[in-house]
């Protein structure tokens, strides 16, 4: 085989197997584990930014391993791989520094670590696979790998959380696994065909079964994607440490949702046969409407920084949903763009609302009066990442949002601007008053002590990984037209594989 | 004939295996790891010269043909069960020393400390304390000849013989646990037994007498539609049913699978029940699937509600032993739903053969990672499992993905199963099935997850508790590891069983 057919599979087995071997390690080798796990992202890193590159110059990537006869555990790297491949890897590496600081002198760290790598060689397989197939495969093992994370703590609030956790995503999964398999018994293949599906032959009569099939596939994959009514467990496993939530909410899990949709939209239904002939993505999009504006109403009733920070997340994920099922290209860049700036901007959050809780012991906005003099880096990364979730020019979201809005006045569905409307003033309603509190309040008049005293604000691992990602939303906006900016690549899937 | 004598040395081996380990006792140990052993090696031998010849082989016993003498078969059907037999066989065989090793030691502890001495009354000087394992041997290589030659035989009359020496011998080693509670479980597994020997040897005289002959073969091409047959059916049918522990007829088997000692639960549950259904199946197969009464939807519906009752009995349970034997009801009864759906679509006997078969490895592993926990917590309290996940790691591991399997998440055997009995009930319109298919799967999550999410519990009081021997902990690693790879590497099992075309069919699924 030559490199083309290796890379895919090098990138799924090194996670893996570096998860194999970390379970492995005693727990007290703390310098062993770190630098395998550093060695492990970093390369990764560097082998999906060389396929970047050979995809951008037309090059495809193909692993192939038969599993039975008609199943094959297929993975091949296109465009749209490249975006969520490169985006989680860029964060393992920011996560795996942060999670290094976190977690230093807890308990079970191997476990923690092992656990955590099987989730990136999990998001690797989601990204890559190839066939209906294999992404089932690979979306499962994700929910069965975040398991131990989000118990990791192992108090009953985590018990019952991970509970929750598993009742959403192994039921979503089993109607998604009762949508693959109905869809296999009509077309005999489940090969992703990103140019224009691979239903489309089946005629007139079956269009009643594919509807069914479509409905029975978007509530499998809306769990993770949390889809209002389906969101409940976001929230609630925000008892996880920090790291886990950034896994969660901006690097595996509900990208590997949405991810999952975009997949079934365009790769197996054509999202013009779905659009036009089955009528499917217009309810889709007012779904997505519906959890942007639920979402954002929640956060805003809430005190828990992290429990707003979820309730935020379930808004701003379905921007991707709604940009995907509206259905028109410039709506579909805005949402692929959005794919990778929400988890550069969420991402940012969690770290910082890690640290405020691991340096101070912050966990309420109530709290957080005049913390931006206490740890003024932190807490600039914090305001820069959610001014743009608000959507203020030139940070990353602005971007997203210019592109949705720009979609939904092409494809003539003026109501999706007041959606957008609504969702940004609620946004600023919630973001602005931490703003506020954190940079003009007074502060209290002294401290918690820190953990482990340092000169800076808090440790250099706790610190760098958000500033790092702030500078890199702030960064994915301005300079969004540079080839190889997210924008540019979602311009070049958008040319390439859908609208020809 | 090289053939005839790896088939026959499958026999034989743990024929000599048991006789020898019950002579030499003292050294048990050993003659019966390497009785596993070379059971495998030949196995090994077996499916290497099988896959060389590709086809059924009959090898007429002492050169004896079919009417007179006795004769052994070997399709792709039955060299799946041995190997799976073997698989389950030599992690137990690894297993089971430790175990019983620990037992004693245990017992010697408790026996030191109180002030009558347990088996005071046997009177004979010093104590000298049974050893279970000096018994588990011998049986436990019975069984194995039992399971080994069921696989193999190929006339009814032989095939009741095999029956009983298996049935027997689960008896004897439910037994061996010694408890109140296993001496009355085995009590009552051994009349039902009996009961569901003596159904089905009914309808061998019933068979014999109509059409004079034991041998499937022969009984194929010359039954007919006599009320003898439909007799026959019902009898054998209810028998191996009883034997198969299908609902309505389960009651016995959580108290005797969760009683008995680990090792025996994880035979009993993996490979003794497995067994009867393999005769119900061959003989569906091969004698009555012609003559056909509405019998596959009446298993299908029993199946369905041994999914659905043993589930919700699983998730009710409090301790880990008898979830697992509930468990253990509930995932028989998928291998009856495909009766009903095989009548259109073959593709179903393989999925219900793939689920056993990974059933096998998955079950035979949670039940050896259970008495892990077990002997290292000193109890099976589900609720009160603290600190498992922390310092049984490799336990914890081995239920979990034996879980994963049983569940039929992806990658494992379960999920092959399950996709292909769903895909031949959804191809063929069958609703109700798939939903009952599907519903099984979520079901097993809550009781596997049940167990997962107390085991992580951090303990707020530190209890006493005892270190389990590496190689317990692996051997049910493996088994477990095993019944992931089975999802990874399905194409060739599934060739394997299609060898020979026990299911009339030529397709693939």
């Amino acid at each position: 085989m030559s490199m083309q057919s290796w890379l895919p599979l090098l990138i799924l087995a090194g996670p893996l197997t570096l998860g194999l071997i970390i379970f492995m390690l005693p727990e007290n080798s703390v310098r062993t584990r770190t630098t395998l796990n550093l060695l492990a992202a970093l390369i990764k890193l560097g082998m999906v930014g060389w396929m970047i590159w050979h995809v951008y110059r037309g090059q495809h990537f193909e692993s192939r391993i038969v599993l039975m006869s008609d199943f094959d555990l297929a993975m091949q790297v296109g465009p749209l791989s490249v975006l969520f491949l490169g985006l989680s890897s860029v964060l393992w590496l920011a996560t795996t520094i942060y999670a290094v600081g976190y977690l230093e002198g807890s308990p079970h760290r191997s476990r923690f670590f092992g656990f955590f790598s099987l989730c990136v060689a999990a998001t690797a397989g989601v990204a890559m696979a190839s066939n209906l197939f294999t992404f089932l495969l690979f979306y499962e093992l994700l929910t069965l790998a975040t398991y131990p994370l989000i118990v990791h703590r192992g108090t009953d609030i985590a018990r019952r959380a991970g509970q929750t956790y598993l009742v959403y995503t192994i039921g979503g999964g089993t109607l998604l696994l009762a949508g693959t398999v109905w869809l296999y018994t009509l077309t005999g293949t489940l090969e992703f065909a990103p140019q224009g599906g691979f239903v489309r032959t089946l005629g007139q009569a079956h269009h009643a079964d594919l509807t069914a099939i479509f409905m029975l596939l978007i509530v499998g994959l809306g769990v993770k994607a949390a889809l209002v009514p389906l969101h409940s467990w976001l929230p609630q496993a925000m008892v996880a440490p920090a790291p886990v939530s950034a896994l969660l909410h901006a690097v595996a899990v509900v990208k590997a949702g949405v991810f999952g949709i975009v997949r079934v939209l365009y790769d197996v239904f054509d999202i013009e046969f779905a659009a036009q002939e089955l009528g499917v993505t217009t309810p889709l999009a007012i779904i997505a409407a519906v959890t942007i504006l639920y979402g954002s109403l929640r956060a805003l009733f809430q005190d828990d920084l992290k429990r707003r920070l979820a309730f935020s997340t379930v808004s701003q994920v379905s921007y991707i949903t709604l940009g995907i099922a509206l259905a028109g290209p410039l709506a579909a860049i805005g949402g692929l763009v959005h794919l990778v700036h929400q988890g550069l901007m969420k991402i940012t959050l969690f770290f910082c609302a890690g640290n405020l809780a691991e340096t101070l012991g912050i966990h309420k906005i109530s709290e957080m009066k005049g913390v931006g003099q206490r740890m003024p880096f932190t807490m600039a990364a914090f305001t820069l990442a959610a001014l743009g979730m608000i959507g203020m020019p030139p940070i990353a979201g602005f971007i997203s949002k210019w592109y949705l809005g720009l979609g939904a006045l092409q494809m003539e569905q003026n109501w999706v601007i007041w959606i957008l409307i609504a969702s940004t003033l609620l946004n600023a309603a919630y973001f602005l008053p931490i703003i506020y509190a954190v940079w003009f309040c007074d502060p209290p008049a002294s401290w918690p002590v820190m953990r482990k005293p340092t000169h800076q604000e808090t440790t250099w691992a706790l610190l760098l990984p958000p500033v790092a990602t702030a500078l890199l939303s702030l960064t994915a906006g301005m300079l969004a037209a540079l080839s190889f900016s997210p924008l540019e690549w979602a311009l070049f899937i958008i040319h390439s594989q859908f609208w020809r | 004939m090289l053939m005839l004598d790896w088939g026959i040395l499958l026999i034989g081996l743990p024929l000599s295996g048991a006789l020898l380990t019950f002579i030499f006792h003292a050294q048990s140990r050993w003659l019966g790891i390497g009785t596993a052993l070379t059971i495998n090696g030949s196995l090994a031998a077996l499916l290497m010269q099988f896959f060389a010849s590709t086809g059924t082989q009959r090898y007429p016993i002492g050169s004896w043909g079919a009417p007179l003498g006795i004769e052994l078969y070997l399709d792709g059907l039955s060299i799946t069960m041995l190997s799976m037999c073997s698989l389950v066989g030599l992690a137990v065989s690894c297993y089971a020393p430790a175990y019983f090793h620990m037992q004693s030691a245990d017992n010697r502890a408790s026996t030191a400390t109180d002030s009558v001495p347990f088996n005071k009354r046997s009177g004979s000087g010093p104590v000298r304390q049974i050893n279970k394992g000096e018994y588990f041997w011998p049986l436990w290589l019975l069984l194995w000849t039992g399971l080994n030659a069921l696989f193999l035989s190929a006339d009814i009359f032989n095939l009741y013989v095999t029956l009983e020496l298996i049935g027997l011998s689960a008896v004897a080693l439910t037994a061996l646990a010694g408890s109140q509670e296993a001496l009355t479980s085995a009590m009552r597994y051994l009349l039902i037994s009996l009961l569901g020997s003596l159904c089905y040897l009914l309808g061998v005289a019933l068979l014999y007498h109509a059409f004079a002959t034991v041998d499937l073969t022969l009984l194929a091409e010359r039954m007919t539609a006599v009320p003898a047959t439909w007799a026959s059916l019902g009898l054998m049918a209810t028998g191996l049913a009883l034997k198969t522990a299908l609902f309505p007829l389960h009651f016995w088997l959580p108290a005797a699978h969760g009683s008995a000692a680990a090792p025996v639960s994880a035979l009993l549950s993996a490979l003794v029940v497995k067994a009867s259904f393999y005769l119900l199946l061959r003989l569906w197969l091969t004698l009555f699937e012609a003559f056909n009464p509405g019998v596959p939807d009446l298993l299908g519906l029993m199946g369905a509600a041994a999914v659905i009752w043993g589930s919700l009995q699983a998730l009710r349970q409090a301790r880990l032993k008898l979830l697992v034997a509930y468990s253990t009801v509930a995932q028989l009864g998928y291998l009856f739903i495909a009766f009903p759906l095989a009548a259109g679509h073959a593709g179903a006997w393989y999925g219900a053969l793939y689920l056993a078969l990974s059933h096998a490895l998955a079950k035979g592993a949670m039940f050896l990672a259970a008495g892990n926990i077990q002997l290292f917590a000193g109890h099976d309290q589900i609720t009160a499992l603290e600190r498992v996940a922390q310092q049984l790691p490799v336990s914890l591991m081995a239920f979990a993905l034996a879980g994963v399997s049983i569940i039929g998440l992806p990658p494992s055997g379960g999920f092959i199963g399950k996709w292909l009995l769903l895909e031949a009930a959804i191809s063929q319109g069958h609703w109700g099935w798939a939903i009952i298919i599907l519903a099984g799967g979520l079901l097993a999550a809550g009781y596997i997850f049940k167990v997962i999410g107390y085991a992580f519990n951090q303990a707020t009081t530190p209890h006493a508790v005892q270190p389990v021997p590496a190689v317990m902990q692996w051997s049910a690693l493996l088994l477990a590891i095993g019944s992931l790879l089975l999802g990874l590497f399905a194409a060739q099992p599934l060739a394997l069983l299609a060898v020979g075309s026990p299911f009339h069919s030529i397709s693939l699924p």
